[in-house]
């Protein structure tokens, strides 16, 4: 029973991926929170022409997109008076009344070649005016990108700002095997689809693997695996798979970080007897040390203008946050409130910190804001770790465990949507969430 | 709803196309013969056997764990017993080459707790030097909190996992 559960998942990994990598179990969405309250908006379902049916719902997945970021509360379709599926076909009066504020409609056709044709129009409601409307030509495999790109797009147009839905995460899964556990780092769309499995590239890797970091420009996954029996450093390129071994000095390799120009890596190094940070020019891996203390000194992270790092020292007798000049000079303690602070990361505006706060047994997932130098809880479950921003600052993304498993979650940095994502069998953790940039299908 | 459609076909076509999905997760797990195994069953010695009471034999050699309080890297004395049993006898075998690898329980975050297990497995190999055994036949390695012994998330399974086993 469980290999056929198995074969299943991976049957659907393969499905998903059109082969491109070894494909993996699926993560599921669950929102636990925040689902009303959002901009009402009516997706009304695209219209298909032909026999043949697309293999993607595109307006079911621009819902869930828009459903998931809280900024929105998708109308039931079940209520809507009318179907338009073109321009001419929307009357501003019906969607007044369903008390919508934007509409999306819709159209898909075949183009030739397993090639599709996919129009949409969004509308604003009370101003009875299209905000906007594009044509896209794309293969079946990629209407589910086709899909998020519009859910940006529309994000964008109503709110001001970015939206995400197109980015992928990074993340680390372990499941049971007879030989004990089995470690793998993946890649998946935000909202868990189309999972690529970057190592190991076959067969099972039994020693863990840990701090998966992406470079700015998405192309490029740094991470510390301990498949030589110690942790070692690699950067492993997301599209064709090739790696190589950046820092494998005596003692821990760890906890790299990309300078936002993507030119260095911050890293922790504890080849003189002590963990220290550090930073390696990509070019030719020359090193610089940027801290000098007995105590623990790890987890850097650039702030946005990458002037600064901030990271975790326990120079005070419990772990806190620092922060210094990028070359190591004016070192100032951040958090001074609680026990515990530690593997900080900032904003895209750089106005706060995520990061792990706790005591004891419960750790969780807080904000930092600069402007006010104040600490906030964002979750209260107890052993939440690894948060990391979406690329637009509203989603923070991070591990905790739900019902003795690894799971991850999402929190809106106001702490009102909160959701989770779980693959079907075994442990997730380590999220973290790519930046922006990564190919964009034509638009015409 | 889609998504339970397709899993529903990848369903059906998994179980069609049986063993032949490919990936290493449909290769055959190594056979368990435990399971399943009918048990069988006696009635067992009528009188109850007499027993000898075995003294524990208190030998620190068997222990090769050294167990540490949250966020700290200071051995007790009821550990350090252990740890100086090891060193006299890594003392008097200079052959032997040992590794001390650190680990930490899962609060907390896991770079820092990498670091943790480090300075964990770094205050041991300070006692073997101290106690007369030489640093090159001393190798630490630090797996942080990604290899726990006990898998609960318990203060009970947290004391199991902080801890440097003693490997040679």
């Amino acid at each position: 029973m469980k290999n056929i559960r198995i074969a299943l998942v991976v049957l659907a990994g393969l499905l998903a991926a059109g082969h491109a990598l070894p494909a993996a179990a699926v993560l599921t969405i669950e929102i636990t929170q925040g689902i009303d309250g959002g901009m009402p908006i009516a997706i009304v379902p695209f219209g298909v022409t032909g026999k043949e049916r697309p293999p993607v719902d595109i307006a079911s997945v621009i819902n869930a997109d828009l459903a998931r970021s809280g900024r929105f509360t998708p109308l039931d379709k079940k209520t809507f008076v009318a179907q338009p599926v073109e321009d001419r076909q929307v009357v501003f009066k019906d969607w007044r009344i369903a008390k919508a504020e934007a509409l999306v409609i819709g159209n898909i056709k075949p183009a030739g070649a397993g090639r599709w044709q996919i129009e949409y129009r969004l509308y604003d409601i009370y101003k009875e005016t299209q905000l906007a409307g594009y044509s896209y030509t794309e293969t079946g495999d990629r209407l589910r990108l086709v899909a998020h790109q519009i859910s940006d797009l529309i994000y964008e147009k109503l709110t001001g700002e970015r939206g995400v839905f197109s980015t992928r995460i990074a993340y680390v899964t372990r499941e049971r095997t007879p030989k004990g556990f089995s470690y793998k780092l993946q890649v998946a769309d935000a909202d868990g689809y189309n999972p690529l499995t970057l190592l190991p590239s076959s067969g099972l890797l039994h020693e863990p693997i840990m701090s998966p970091a992406w470079s700015p420009d998405g192309t490029r996954l740094a991470y510390v695996s301990f498949e030589a029996r110690r942790p070692i450093l690699y950067v492993q390129n997301v599209i064709v798979g090739s790696r190589t071994r950046v820092a494998e000095f005596n003692g821990i390799n760890s906890a790299p970080a990309w300078s936002p120009d993507g030119t260095r890596l911050a890293l922790t190094l504890s080849r003189d007897g002590n963990p220290e940070i550090y930073v390696m020019q990509l070019s030719d891996n020359v090193l610089t040390r940027l801290t000098n203390h007995p105590a623990i000194d790890t987890e850097p992270s650039w702030s946005p203008d990458g002037r600064e790092l901030v990271f975790t020292s326990d120079r005070s007798g419990k772990p806190q946050i620092y922060r210094m000049r990028a070359d190591g000079s004016d070192v100032q303690r951040v958090t001074f409130e609680g026990e515990y602070n530690a593997r900080a990361s900032f904003a895209a505006d750089g106005k706060s910190l995520t990061l792990v706060s706790g005591a004891k047994g419960n750790y969780h997932v807080s904000l930092y804001q600069f402007s006010n130098a104040t600490l906030q809880a964002l979750t209260d479950t107890p052993l939440d770790e690894s948060p990391s921003f979406a690329p637009n600052g509203r989603l923070i993304l991070y591990a905790t465990e739900r019902g003795g498993r690894g799971v991850l979650a999402s929190v809106s940095s106001d702490g009102r949507v909160r959701q989770t994502l779980k693959l079907q069998e075994g442990d997730v953790r380590e999220p973290v969430w790519s930046p922006y940039n990564r190919p964009s299908p034509t638009k015409e | 709803m889609l998504r339970k459609e397709l899993l529903l076909l990848t369903a059906v076509a998994a179980l069609v196309l049986g063993g032949c999905a490919g990936g290493e997760a449909t290769k055959p797990s190594v056979e368990d013969k435990s399971v399943g195994t009918p048990e069988t069953a006696g009635t067992g010695t009528p009188e109850g056997a007499k027993g000898k009471p075995l003294e524990a034999k208190a030998d620190p050699l068997s222990k090769r764990r050294v167990y540490f309080s949250f966020d700290s890297s200071s051995v007790d004395d009821e550990n350090r017993a252990i740890v100086e049993a090891h060193a006299a006898h890594l003392a008097a075998n200079k052959s032997i080459k040992v590794t001390l690898e650190g680990h930490a329980d899962e609060r907390g975050t896991r770079e820092y707790n990498l670091a943790l297990g480090e300075r964990r497995a770094q205050a041991v190999a300070r006692m073997f030097k101290v106690l007369g055994v030489s640093a090159d036949r001393i190798k630490t390695v630090s797996y942080g909190e990604e290899k726990p012994v006990a898998l609960d998330h318990s203060e009970s399974a947290w004391s199991l996992n902080r801890r440097v086993e003693i490997l040679y």
